[in-house]
């Protein structure tokens, strides 16, 4: 079997046979991200002890018989905004470049309890903040599949850990696309949860009404699996569901004859790259031959989602990094009085993307502007909201392409936020509205990048996204590696 | 209102921040207490940390409904809390989570009657909200202006606190002091709060303005900061007042500001002026679902609540035929009114006695000692035997009151208290009877006298007995029993 390639299912399966012992395929992960790592730049910090002493554990457990899950041993990484006991977290930021937090993310806690040992912490855009992991304190990350290019963002770090095989899985978080457009740009499974079935708990807060976990990973059933560890309600997060959480693997395997899809009208055509265009009609035919109905849906709210977004979530981020300001952790700057100390610590601490953001979100809360501005972006919000219910009164799921482009090349948005913020086109009304999505490969473009086919379902009815992402997944049977 | 009164009038609009006495703090499960070393009780949550979340305490929630219902608000259906920006050290994550538009309760009212005779004092609102931690300035005058450095204590942050605000309904000094401390006995009444204003559990802010008579614009809200104590919210209107009218009467223009009062010059001093307003940027907390509490919620609230002070006050009218100035001292505290209760139902007797004893006796003592009538060492059961053994001619009502401080030392009852002293009057017939034929035979002349009609000289006969009894025996008894045996 080989070890870096395997889904976290079959190392499971093989590990449950005693083919393989956790202490093996987390060695074979550390070595590969040794070799890896210093091209793609994934780990903001690897944690090898951690990880082989979390391995001996399972091992012993398996060997006792006490596994704590069917994963007992698969090894895992996060993204360095999950906050983790006694490991620094930074969340790519330099204002916590030693942030050393005493408690565990509930997302930790649950794969903990789940028995996955913690390979490490993985870069990401400055809080969250970004498209292309270019916005890390820390420097870039670069993409598996062309290391002159991005891997999307934020969650690049996760993604290229994953695809350049130096992990089967990973977490990330998805404000606004940040796990869907890195997992399509590096030919990944990536899901985006309905708000408020993962816990937020020890995330750090980007935006708090847009933030959520999710897994990123090379299969569908290892997204599916990954999502049954951790989802379902949390005392320590009063926005996490109450609701009871199905097994998203029971039923996945069930097919899509039937089934009706959307295509959403106002992402036809223009605006996507043709390569990408391409692969996402040969999608549409496929899942019309797989016995699925193709409806096209009209989202007329979808132009305003961007604008609303950029509203909403820098507002959000002005509120929630105000705690950084050096008076009880991370950087502080000496200066000579509380003001100054506070000015320069989130001077010297924020960069450049993150301060035009709480900029932006500070205006758009301001006395006068609120209601031009904010309260304006709420009712896109709202009206986006009705344009998913409307058109799931006549379809089970909706799709489209990711992302308008594959994998950019590093440096070439950077002075442009705008087209920056263009990436996120198709991705950010699910987070405005709260539902489910899921990004699956759908091939390669012209130039040998992946394209990422969104498959978008309705609030908390992650099965069903589930069934097609799979049905997709197996139909098309991609066997394209990055030549890393 | 020396100050050719008539001319103007005054309009106060007060502000209380209360603290809720609640075992755990408002957004996580640290204890609300202000014992213990500094930052001792905090947790993630509390001090702000990266990725914490709050959680709201139900019971908080539900003592503030409890405030609400008891200031005749209506409970919102649906309410929110809001996050009101702004950067301060001793604020975790600089943004306190607090209600903006749609607070729990809104539109109530209390009764009260200041100099203005009984009048109806509206509530805007009710609302709940976190507290601040502490900052302590090291060095210089302990203002943060000269200080060195300064210190941070979290053991506060995230107490949950209720904002109440009036109306403008109040028109003097006088009214602003009797609604405080009536809103004070009503939630001490509720058991929500310690209600502590030297220990800031309970602050009050006022906005106080004065404006001519007649003249439809309110004048310059100034507001007033700093009033430690009940006393101190009548003194600092007062002089606020004062202050006003007189600027106004010398032809100046008042402005927008706040104000500081000092305790020890009992005047009030600018803090800073309007252009110092800030934008708080409130915006829906987006940790935190709607507030919409059931209305069979709200029910079993209403039903929990206690006898309110309005209603205890009427029916102590009624129920002891007592007058309104004892009342008022009696139900200054729920906990004193207890105590008197508690006495008067021991007692059995007419309760206007046991009132006599608190009020005449009793508080001398506590004021001495600054103490509370329910911190007293005695139990109300223990007063009442005092009372009793004066009926019953144990002791004499002089002596009770020495029995009464010995036993507010030691906490004793009043039986043992007067044996020990021995205190307690003879009133053993036999013992008498031995002392008056004593007295009798050591003093011929002045029984003869008696015995031949001079009256006037039993006096001394009497005086003999209670000397001879170390002032024990009971004098009347000894009266008696002299005229008796000197008659024949």
């Amino acid at each position: 079997m080989d070890l870096l390639w395997a889904s976290a299912t079959e190392l499971a399966g093989a590990l449950g046979a005693g083919e393989v012992s956790s202490r093996e395929v987390t060695e074979a992960l550390i070595e590969r991200a040794e070799a890896v790592d210093p091209k793609i730049k994934a780990y903001l910090q690897r944690t090898d002890e951690r990880a082989l002493a979390d391995a001996d554990a399972a091992d012993e457990r398996r060997s006792r018989g006490e596994m704590r899950s069917a994963y007992d041993g698969v090894p895992l990484a996060y993204k360095d905004i999950f906050v983790t006991r006694g490991i620094t977290t930074t969340c790519g930021s330099k204002i916590l470049e030693n942030f050393v937090p005493p408690y565990d993310a509930t997302v930790v806690e649950r794969c903990d309890a789940a028995g996955l040992p913690m390979l490490g912490k993985l870069n990401m855009d400055e809080f969250a903040m970004g498209s292309s992991t270019e916005n890390s304190a820390f420097g870039p990350t670069r993409n598996p599949w062309d290391l002159d290019t991005v891997p999307g963002g934020s969650s690049g770090g996760s993604v290229a850990l994953v695809a350049a095989g130096a992990a089967p899985w990973a977490w990330g978080t998805d404000t606004g696309g940040s796990i869907r457009q890195p997992a399509a740009l590096c030919g990944l499974v990536g899901v985006k949860p309905t708000y408020g079935l993962v816990s937020r708990y020890g995330m750090i807060a980007f935006a708090s009404s847009l933030d959520q976990a999710g897994p990123i990973t090379r299969s569908v059933k290892d997204a599916a699996a990954l999502l049954n560890m951790a989802a379902g309600g949390d005392d320590m997060d009063s926005t996490c569901l109450k609701e009871p959480v199905p097994d998203y693997l029971v039923g996945i395997d069930r097919g899509i004859d039937g089934m009706r899809i959307g295509v959403v009208k106002e992402f036809q055509g223009e605006g996507s790259q043709p390569g990408v265009r391409a692969r996402v009609d040969e999608a549409l035919t496929r899942l019309e031959k797989l016995g699925a109905t193709l409806e096209e849906v009209s989202m007329p709210s979808f132009e305003h989602g961007i604008s609303a977004y950029y509203l909403i979530a820098p507002a959000e981020a002005s509120s929630n990094l105000a705690r950084y300001d050096g008076v009880r952790y991370g950087h502080r700057s000496a200066a000579d009085d509380i003001v100054q100390m506070t000015s320069r610590t989130r001077d010297e601490g924020f960069g450049a993307e993150v301060k035009r953001r709480i900029m932006l979100g500070t205006y758009a809360l301001s006395a006068g502007y609120y209601e031009a501005y904010y309260g304006k972006a709420q009712k896109v919000r709202t009206l986006i909201t009705r344009d998913f219910e409307k058109a799931y009164s006549n379809v089970d799921l909706i799709v489209s392409p990711t992302s308008p482009t594959t994998a950019f090349k590093i440096g070439e948005r950077t002075d442009d936020p705008l087209a920056m913020y263009l990436s996120d086109v198709y991705t950010v009304p699910v987070n405005l509205a709260g539902n489910a999505a899921v990004s699956v490969p759908c091939g390669l473009s012209d130039d040998g990048l992946p394209v990422g086919l969104q498959i978008i379902a309705k609030s908390l009815d992650e099965k069903t996204m589930f069934r097609a992402a799979y049905a997709f997944e197996q139909d098309l049977g991609l066997d394209e590696r990055p030549n890393i | 209102m020396s100050v050719k009164e008539d001319l103007y009038e005054t309009t106060v609009g007060l502000e209380i921040h209360v603290e809720l006495a609640t075992r755990s703090k408002m957004f996580c499960g640290c204890s609300v207490s202000f014992a213990g070393e500094a930052n001792s009780r905090t947790c993630p949550v509390c001090l702000g940390m990266p990725g914490t979340l709050p959680v709201p305490n139900e019971r908080a929630i539900e003592y503030t409904m409890k405030i609400g219902l008891a200031l005749n608000c209506d409970i919102a259906e649906r309410s929110l809390f809001h996050r009101k920006n702004y950067f301060y050290p001793d604020m975790p994550k600089n943004y306190q989570i607090s209600q903006y538009d749609l607070p729990l309760c809104e539109r109530g009212h209390v009764d009260i009657a200041g100099d203005f005779g009984e009048t109806r004092v509206g509530i805007t609102r009710v609302h709940l909200e976190e507290d601040t931690g502490k900052s302590v300035h090291m060095g210089g005058t302990g203002r943060i202006a000269d200080s060195d450095y300064s210190l941070e204590d979290f053991n506060r942050a995230g107490t949950p606190l209720v904002e109440i605000v009036s109306e403008p309904d109040i028109r003097s000094a006088e009214e602003a002091r009797v609604f405080v401390a009536e809103l004070r006995s009503l939630l001490e009444s509720l058991g929500v709060s310690d209600v502590r204003m030297e220990e800031g559990s309970l602050r009050v802010d006022a906005n106080v303005s004065v404006r001519r008579s007649g003249e439809k614009e309110f004048g310059a809200k100034v507001e007033v900061k700093n009033m430690n104590s009940i006393r101190s919210v009548g003194r600092a209107l007062e002089y606020e007042e004062k202050r006003q009218r007189e600027a106004l009467d010398a032809g100046e223009t008042l402005v927008q500001e706040t104000r500081h009062f000092d305790e020890k010059t009992g005047t009030t001093s600018s803090l800073r002026t309007k252009e110092f307003a800030f934008d708080y940027r409130y915006f829906p907390e987006p940790d935190l679902v709607p507030l919409a509490p059931s209305t069979e919620w709200v029910q079993r609230v209403r039903e929990s609540l206690p006898e309110l002070p309005a209603v205890r006050r009427v029916r102590l009218a009624s129920e002891y035929g007592l007058g309104a100035a004892d009342i008022s001292v009696l139900t200054g505290s729920t906990k004193t009114a207890d105590w008197f209760e508690a006495a008067a139902a021991a007692y059995g007797g007419d309760a206007k006695k046991v009132v006599n004893w608190i009020i005449a006796d009793l508080f001398g003592l506590l004021n001495e000692a600054q103490m509370e009538l329910h911190e007293t060492r005695f139990t109300p059961a223990q007063l009442a035997g005092l009372i009793s053994m004066i009926d019953e001619g144990k002791i004499s009502g002089k002596q009770a009151k020495l029995v009464l401080a010995d036993m507010f030392e030691s906490g004793d009852d009043p039986e043992k208290v007067a044996a020990d002293k021995g205190l307690e009057q003879v009133s053993d017939a036999g013992a008498i009877e031995t002392a008056v034929d004593e007295v009798i035979a050591e003093n011929a002349d002045a029984a003869d006298k008696v015995r031949a009609g001079q009256m006037n000289t039993i006096g001394f006969l009497v005086g003999q007995v209670m000397k001879k009894t170390k002032g024990q025996a009971n004098p009347g008894m000894v009266n008696e029993l002299l005229r008796k045996k000197l008659s024949s």
